[in-house]
């Protein structure tokens, strides 16, 4: 067999400056082309992606994790009955379904005067492996730092979830806050990230600008500590000012809110 | 068969108010009530305008309300408004910045006759600048249906867009390159880093152009010193931008900040850029701010503008519109700003309005057209997230599809990932392999720079870089030591 002269691949000499970035840099050439080990690399990275995308949540073993951690646990369904039409019809994912709805109406929430009634709801979002790997940490660290007057109502777990289902969820709990726990789009970086979407007085109708959000909550991003200490610290600003969203500024030095390029986000 | 059966017979009092169309296939009868339902059943089959419910319901009339509009004169497109000129002002800018005297080379055409018009090759270069003033969004975006793919790409080839800031945009059988390093903490050494691996593969001569995680003016001015400390440092003719809102990009040129071009995301109709938080006038501020600068060295086009099939629907501001049309007008606001690019992020949004390859293929392909036919300097964002059906595969198709129809731009982004926007794109890979294969150059006056640099050698080709390289020897060394003018205070 023949062997090649010079080897195939180009290497780039500016390996070090990979310690300053997770970007793909210094990747080298085949040609003008990707390296075999890249390609394949990168093609990986999307099938996990593709695949957190895909992968339904395990919603009885999360209630039943949670039950154990006793939570009061509700298990809801937005209108979206399956991910093809849960991708292509967000409004879907926005409503529950009338089993749901109904279900959540039957619950009559007692609250004792001058109490928050608090309401968590766990969304699988574009993935549910945030949700599985994060969720409950996430949940034990925020009920660990309640303070002592606030009610948590029932952690509702919702399937083929939208953020603004937690509107409808809210209301129909008479929530003060409610804040929806939801895997994001998943990135090839990081397939399990979770964001928390906070509102007060929440209600269906409201618009992203009445939502507060914590972002990046993943293994490499903000801690579940971290995360939840903002939440509460959101919270309570919210019901001391009676709002949230856009009007409810990041202004303790705890708080540094990831804001994800905004303008490409509205496009 | 039957011919269109509303005639334009319409007294001129009533030239606003929509005409309904008809047209029969055998025995079936087809009516559509104004050219918004016309235009939007005519679309090819789209998950967004789906969602809106203005997509054609059979195939049949997919293809009658194409018939119907083939017969459509495109002076109709004059009367019968989308958006009442009252309620929209990027209608009124339509309206009010139409050339007659550029229409009156085609104003005698239908639709169907406006195709075949810009097929043949008569229509060259020449004439189809000169007329560009004269066609509307919606005229472009009436005859896009009518277009197959290939006819998109010819099309698109023979209309030139030059433009000029610090280099020369959109020249024949050139292709540039938005150089795109962003970073999930704006981390200057790991946006500097991306930008040096960019520069060495030859990408960065449309802009260097970075998307913010911070909203912080003074972590976006950081920015600003470090790509402004670069392009000076080694001299390279391109030019910077930070991705932020408008108001911000102001505010920093009034402090002095070294702006070079001007970014904002538009979209066609004026309650769609309010959700944006812009209107026209807050955009002529911002394009005199950035001419007050006055730092481009070969051109004075200031703006760089992001646009995408389905921002009017997702901000509920489409007014029954479909997508592609909403995006046709979005091209008439860029165009009336005259920027130095203009890009359209294809499939950024997801699946909801663009669902698989086919969606992405066929949407990239139009919006190029739609823009260069209406003088704007299209570059392409040929993108997908990861709820889409659509992979590396399909961006490949897209992106060879735009070379040959002579795109102006696309993005280059380290191994097409982005690690801040979490979606994936093209990379600078990518782009050398379409200047290979489709026999595309970069700008002028960056190729030249890449020649004094070593990184091209003179027969046009990307050199593998030595470790002794000048850049490679220089910048890690100032990479480390860079100091924001808020750091050295």
């Amino acid at each position: 067999m023949r062997k090649p002269d010079k080897p195939i691949l180009s290497r780039d000499p500016w390996q070090q400056l990979k310690r300053f970035t997770r970007a793909r840099i210094a990747l080298g050439r085949a040609g003008s082309s990707l390296p075999t080990k890249e390609l394949l690399d990168f093609t990986l990275s999307h099938a996990m992606a593709r695949d957190a995308v895909h992968l339904a949540l395990n919603v009885t073993a999360l209630a039943r994790e949670l039950e154990e951690q006793r939570f009061s646990i509700q298990l809801v369904h937005s209108k979206a009955p399956d991910r093809m039409s849960y991708l292509l019809r967000p409004d879907y994912g926005r409503q529950l379904n009338e089993q749901s709805r109904r279900q959540l109406q039957a619950i009559k929430p007692v609250i004792p005067s001058g109490a928050v009634n608090l309401v968590i709801v766990v969304g699988d979002g574009l993935s549910s492996l945030a949700i599985e790997r994060h969720a409950k940490p996430l949940l034990i660290e925020i009920k660990k730092n309640i303070p002592e007057q606030w009610k948590l109502g029932p952690v509702v777990i919702a399937s083929q979830a939208r953020v603004a289902l937690a509107d409808e969820i809210g209301e129909l709990l008479a929530a003060d806050i409610v804040a929806i726990l939801i895997g994001e789009r998943p990135g090839l970086r990081s397939p399990d990230s979770l964001s928390i979407y906070m509102t007060y007085a929440p209600k269906v109708g409201c618009s992203d600008a009445d939502r507060n959000c914590i972002s990046n909550i993943c293994s490499e991003g903000l801690s579940y500590d971290t995360a939840a200490k903002k939440l509460l610290w959101l919270a309570k600003e919210a019901i001391r000012r009676k709002l949230s969203g856009v009007a409810l500024k990041d202004e303790g030095s705890l708080q540094e809110i990831a804001v994800i390029d905004q303008h490409r986000k509205l496009l | 068969m039957d011919r269109l059966s509303a005639r334009v017979t319409l007294k001129k009092n009533l030239i606003e108010l929509f005409m309904v169309y008809r047209f029969s296939i055998g025995a079936f009868r087809y009516q559509f009530n104004g050219l918004k339902e016309l235009l939007a059943k005519a679309s090819p089959a789209r998950s967004g305008d789906c969602l809106a419910g203005v997509a054609a319901e059979t195939y049949a009339e997919r293809v009658a309300a194409r018939m119907c509009l083939a017969e459509v004169p495109l002076t109709r497109f004059l009367e019968e408004l989308l958006i009442p000129y009252e309620e929209d002002e990027v209608t009124r800018l339509i309206i009010d910045t139409h050339d007659k005297q550029a229409f009156s080379e085609i104003s005698h055409l239908t639709v169907g006759d406006f195709r075949d018009w810009l097929l043949i090759d008569s229509t060259d270069s020449v004439i189809l600048k000169h007329v560009a003033a004269g066609i509307t969004p919606e005229m472009a975006a009436a005859v896009c249906k009518l277009m197959r793919n290939q006819d998109l790409i010819l099309v698109a080839k023979k209309c030139r867009v030059i433009t000029a800031f610090r280099d020369t945009i959109g020249l024949p059988g050139r292709l540039s390159v938005r150089l795109q390093p962003n970073h999930p903490t704006d981390d200057a050494r790991g946006i500097a880093a991306s930008i040096l691996d960019g520069l060495l593969y030859g990408s960065g001569d449309a802009v260097i152009g970075i998307n913010p995680a911070s909203d912080s003016l003074s972590a976006m001015s950081d920015l600003y010193y470090l790509v402004d400390e670069i392009i000076q440092r080694y001299d390279i003719p391109t030019q910077s931008c930070i991705l932020t809102h408008v108001t911000n990009q102001i505010q920093l040129i009034e402090k002095n900040i070294p702006v070079d071009l001007v970014f904002q995301s538009i979209a066609g109709t004026e309650k769609a850029n309010k959700h944006f938080g812009i209107d026209l006038s807050l955009l002529h501020e911002a394009r005199s701010a950035a001419l007050s600068l006055n730092r481009g060295t070969v051109g004075n086009n200031v703006m760089y503008f992001e646009t995408g099939q389905g921002s009017a629907l997702s901000a509920d501001a489409n007014f029954g519109i479909d997508q592609q049309t909403c995006e046709a007008r979005a091209y008439a606001v860029a165009r009336h700003f005259s920027p130095l690019l203009t890009n359209t992020v294809v499939g950024f949004i997801g699946p909801e309005y663009l669902y698989d390859g086919k969606q992405l293929i066929r949407a990239g392909l139009e919006d190029h057209f739609c823009g260069k036919l209406l003088g704007v300097p299209l570059g392409c964002d040929v993108c997908y997230t990861n709820h889409a059906e659509i992979d590396q595969d399909d961006v490949d198709t897209l992106m060879t599809l735009l070379a040959a129809a002579g795109v102006t731009f696309i993005m280059g982004v380290p191994g097409a990932d982005d690690i801040m926007l979490n979606y994936q794109s093209t990379s600078f890979h990518d782009a050398l392999y379409l200047r290979k294969v489709m026999g595309l150059g970069v700008a002028p006056e960056f190729e030249q720079w890449l020649k004094r640099v070593n990184i091209m050698n003179d027969q046009g080709k990307i050199q593998p870089v030595e470790p002794a390289h000048p850049l490679l020897q220089g910048i890690p060394e100032h990479l480390l030591t860079f100091k924001t003018p808020n750091e050295k205070a």
